[in-house]
């Protein structure tokens, strides 16, 4: 089997071998897209619920568009609709849903370690749809399957991160499974928003952008939480934007195969220009469809859905 | 004559002891002759006094009763939590007589009533002392000090805001003065909230890999360095609770190097465990301060052992379980502590060769009772006999639901532990026995 | 668990005879080769199919569009476990709409693999008709599913295995039966 675990709550979990293993089923998926009916019939019977307590348009209906593509029944429960209220724990939610009789919980949640919590009071499978700054699996995942169709092996490729490390669990994701195949990491934002003791993670610091791109393979731009700036982790979205974002400027430095990515929606003329988010090296819209083809291979591949028991030679 | 657990009279003899008082562990076996609740004669060797009830404590450690400058009763306001009976209770089974109460209930403890409301209740429960502290200001906002003269008659032994930092250092200047003409100490929370922000755990590489906010050591060591200044520009005696960083060790350690009135505690926790617990999400390991490095750890160790930390206050902090089921940066910060404490500093800091027993006693009874000139802590003839029995070797393992306290919010949950409390006594008066009936023989 | 061989039941040239024989009775049934289309179940269908292509193509000298089905996610029993060679690819370069669909199995044994491919060319398009051909029937049908061209009937016990080995894939061209055998 490639996954032998109940839930994908990140990739620091994983084994280098799981990563290939998910992004190849991606990649049988990701055919299905090409065929007259998108659908396959692999997940009938199975209820999936999406339990979503902080508002993601685009991660919902990414996962909700993988669910139906697999024919699985699905229930959506959001915060605004659910009866969370204060002093209704996660745990009896969590209970309440799973006495309905699910599969299988896709969770976001603004706590770092709530979808470990909701896996260790479960029987279900959960998957980790974003839990705080701590992990966002399926988003490494997808960037990763982005990047290998681009480059094949991503052993000794760059690349470069570019924004709120510190905040971002998109970029704990990435630099977790990229490290695991062998990819050199450059992680690049003003120091306030640089986590302490990040090299341990086993990424190289810089502060520069120009020195960051230098050789990068790879561009993944975090989107700014514009808030922040409140909170004076950065001065202004100008100034941001002139340190830190990725321009037609730092774009003529790149490598003239190095693509940019961005995990959505964009802050246009913060962290990047518009002249780039509409230029020919952003892959923004492959990343999107290869999220569904990801969210996919998990949901299969975590409800014991395994490729190697195809082949009974006998039928 | 015959020892009976269940009528223990006003005179009797606890033989065959080893007694640990002024710091050190007594070579040879003794006895303790108690009358009429107070200490009769500290003797060695066997017992002079014949005739009395006698307990054959089978070498056991015959030791001052404990003495905590820093626990939450959480009465009143928060009974779901713990309530000053209970927390007695905990106390005791604990090996504790006396307990340093935090004003930090609701409401405050900020007036005179309310001081002896904790007193009375305290007294009610019977089971150990209960001093309790004021709050520093008014309903602890912040802003305008109590009337402490009233309070301290009241028997406040002291103020702080513990929770809520001071955050106005005019303030603090103030109640660090206006104390110091009472002759009770400020017990400092040393945290600056803003460097604090929304921290959650020690910042450092577990937080950056947990994606959790972190409180820096900053946010302890500039608050210890601002309430260090006021006492040495004021001459009033500061108490530094729960230090957590080598850097406030060494503040603490150069202000009392330089005459500063200044005394410190640290926590079981903080002189044992380490930030990278937080890895299991367990919210059992989020308290405020955090638990930091291991050289943190290892400073804050080395300086109990040194003196330049006086003593081991628990910091006993009851929530409930719903309260601490919550995700660990919504749970509230805080772990009990009162019944592992001892345990704790057997296991990981004697039979590690970092502390002697007789200090480690030292700093858990008479040096914290000195400091806060408490009426109890010493274990001398006339006194009264506030004492308990320890067998420094006996081995179990920690069972939250075994735990006397209303709340299990214990950090160290399922460790096995060296050095078992076997029974307390207050004022003569038996207040704890080890449920297993080992003391039967 | 090893596979314990019991005897050949088909030879290489037994095989192709027999491949050559199904491919006569298509043409037949088809009267000639148009809008014939050839699809194999992966794994061991496939390459049959091509073989059942180049059959028809030496009688009647057409070429014939050949696609491959991998029907691992239109199976009933998502939770097998197994072991773990390389998923095959579903190609059909085709559009199988109002085609007659010749369907090509190496063993027809439950008839779950073959009503998973039914499934899967549905979503594809709509047939004109879809036959089956097999190169083994050995029995225990759970469904009602018949092919309409057969290699040979081998009657087995559900502990028997059938293992049809090809040239592209095991490098050499045989028909065996064997038994599993519990460690
Ligand atoms: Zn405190």
């Amino acid at each position: 089997m490639i996954l032998k675990r109940k839930d994908l709550l990140g990739l620091e979990e994983l084994a280098a071998e799981e990563i290939l293993g998910i992004l190849d089923v991606a990649e049988q998926f990701r055919n299905i897209f090409d065929r007259p009916v998108r659908k396959v019939p692999i997940m009938r019977g199975r209820t999936v619920v999406n339990l979503f307590f902080e508002p993601s348009t685009r991660t919902r209906i990414s996962f909700e568009l993988a669910e139906k593509r697999l024919s699985a029944d699905i229930v959506n429960f959001s915060a605004s609709t659910s009866s969370l209220k204060k002093g209704e724990t996660l745990r009896d939610t969590a209970e309440n849903i799973e006495a309905m009789k699910v599969d299988m919980i896709i969770m976001r949640h603004g706590s770092p370690g709530s979808a470990a919590y909701l896996a260790r009071v479960l029987k279900s499978s959960v998957i980790n749809a974003g839990d705080g700054a701590h992990e966002h699996p399926t988003q490494g995942l997808l960037d990763m399957m982005t990047m290998r169709q681009r480059l094949g092996n991503l052993a000794g490729r760059n690349v470069t991160i570019i924004g709120d490390i510190a905040h971002s669990r998109v970029a704990r994701s990435n630099i977790w499974g990229l490290t695991k195949l062998g990819a050199q990491v450059t992680v690049c934002g003003p120091p306030t928003m640089m986590p302490p003791d990040v090299r341990r993670l086993g990424v190289r610091v810089e502060y520069d952008l120009r020195r960051a791109v230098d050789g990068a393979d790879v561009l993944n731009i975090l989107r700014v939480q514009l808030e922040r700036q409140a909170r004076s982790v950065f001065p202004s979205n100008r100034e941001y934007h002139r340190m830190f974002g990725v321009t037609e400027e730092v774009v003529r430095l790149l490598k003239p195969e190095c693509f940019i990515m961005h995990p959505g929606p964009m802050n246009r003329d913060v962290e990047i220009s518009s002249e780039v988010a509409d230029g020919p090296r952003q892959v923004i819209l492959e990343q999107v469809t290869n999220g569904v083809a990801v969210r996919m291979a998990i949901i299969y591949l975590l409800s014991g859905g395994d490729p190697g028991s195809l082949r009974g030679e006998t039928d | 004559m015959d020892w009976n657990w269940r009528s223990i009279p006003a005179e009797y003899v606890i033989a065959n002891v080893r007694v640990c008082r002024g710091g050190k562990l007594a070579k040879r076996r003794g006895f303790l002759h108690v009358k009429k609740g107070k200490v009769e004669t500290v003797g060695v060797g066997e017992p002079t006094a014949e005739g009395f009830p006698t307990l054959d404590a089978g070498g056991w450690v015959c030791a001052p009763g404990l003495v905590d400058l820093h626990a939450h009763f959480r009465e009143p306001g928060q009974e779901e939590k713990e309530t000053i009976a209970t927390g007695s209770r905990a106390a005791a089974a604990g090996g504790f007589t006396a307990v340093v109460t935090m004003p930090n209930t609701q409401p405050a403890i900020d007036n005179a009533g309310l001081v002896r409301y904790v007193i009375d209740r305290g007294l009610e429960a019977g089971l150990c002392r209960v001093f309790p502290t004021g709050a520093i200001s008014t309903g602890r906002t912040g802003e305008t000090l109590c009337e402490y003269g009233e309070m301290v008659a009241a028997g406040a032994v002291g103020f702080t805001d513990d929770g809520s930092p001071v955050a106005h250092g005019g303030l603090m200047r103030n109640a660090l003065e206006y104390a110091s003409m009472l002759g009770v100490p400020i017990v400092s929370h040393a945290e600056d909230r803003t460097l604090a922000g929304a921290g959650v755990m020690h910042e450092g590489y577990w937080a950056t890999r947990l994606g959790l906010e972190g409180i820096p050591r900053a946010a302890e060591d500039a608050c210890t360095y601002r309430d260090i200044e006021l006492a040495r520009a004021t001459g009033a005696h500061l108490h530094v609770a729960h230090v957590s960083t080598r850097g406030s060790v060494e503040l603490i350690r150069r202000a009392k190097a330089e005459g500063v009135r200044v005394t410190a505690e640290a926590t079981p926790h903080h002189l044992t465990l380490d930030h990278s617990l937080c890895r299991s999400w367990s919210t059992m390991f989020k308290m405020n301060p955090p638990l930091r490095e291991p050289d943190d750890v290892a400073a804050v160790a080395q300086a109990l052992a040194e003196g330049v930390i006086d003593c081991v206050s628990t910091d006993h902090a009851p929530h409930t379980a719903t309260e601490k089921e919550l995700q660990f940066d919504q749970a509230p910060f805080g772990v009990v502590g009162l019944e592992t404490a001892l345990a704790v500093g057997i296991t990981h800091l004697v039979r590690e060769g970092r502390l002697d027993l007789g200090v480690l006693v030292q700093r858990m009874s008479e040096r914290p009772a000195e400091i806060f000139h408490l009426p109890c802590g010493r274990l001398e003839e006339g006194n009264d006999a506030d004492f308990m029995l320890f067998d420094p070797d006996e081995i179990w393992s920690v069972d939250p639901a075994a735990l006397q306290s209303k709340s299990k919010n214990t950090a160290f949950a399922g460790q096995t532990l060296t050095g078992r409390v076997k029974a307390t006594f207050l004022r003569g008066r038996l207040t704890w026995r080890d449920a297993d009936g080992s003391l039967e023989k | 668990m090893g596979f314990v061989e019991k005897a050949v039941i088909m030879d290489g040239e037994e095989m192709q005879r027999a491949i050559m024989r199904i491919a006569h009775e298509i043409i037949e049934a088809n009267k000639g080769t148009q809008n014939l289309v050839v699809l194999g179940i992966q794994r061991r269908g496939v390459p049959l199919a091509r073989q059942l292509a180049e059959a028809i193509e030496r009688v009647e000298s057409a070429r014939l569009p050949i696609g491959s089905l991998d029907i691992t996610f239109y199976r009933d029993d998502l939770s097998t476990l197994g072991p773990a060679p390389r998923v095959g690819h579903t190609e059909v370069p085709f559009d199988v709409t109002d085609r007659n669909v010749i369907l090509v199995d190496d063993v027809l044994y439950t008839g779950r693999t073959v009503r998973a491919a039914l499934d899967e060319i549905m979503d594809w398009g709509r047939p004109r008709a879809i036959r089956l051909a097999v190169l083994i029937d050995r029995g225990h049908r759970e469904l009602p599913i018949r092919p309409d061209f057969v290699g040979k009937n081998v009657p087995t016990s559900q502990r028997e295995v059938i293992k049809v080995k090809v040239q592209e894939i095991d490098g050499v061209q045989e028909v065996v039966v064997g038994e599993v055998q519990q460690a």
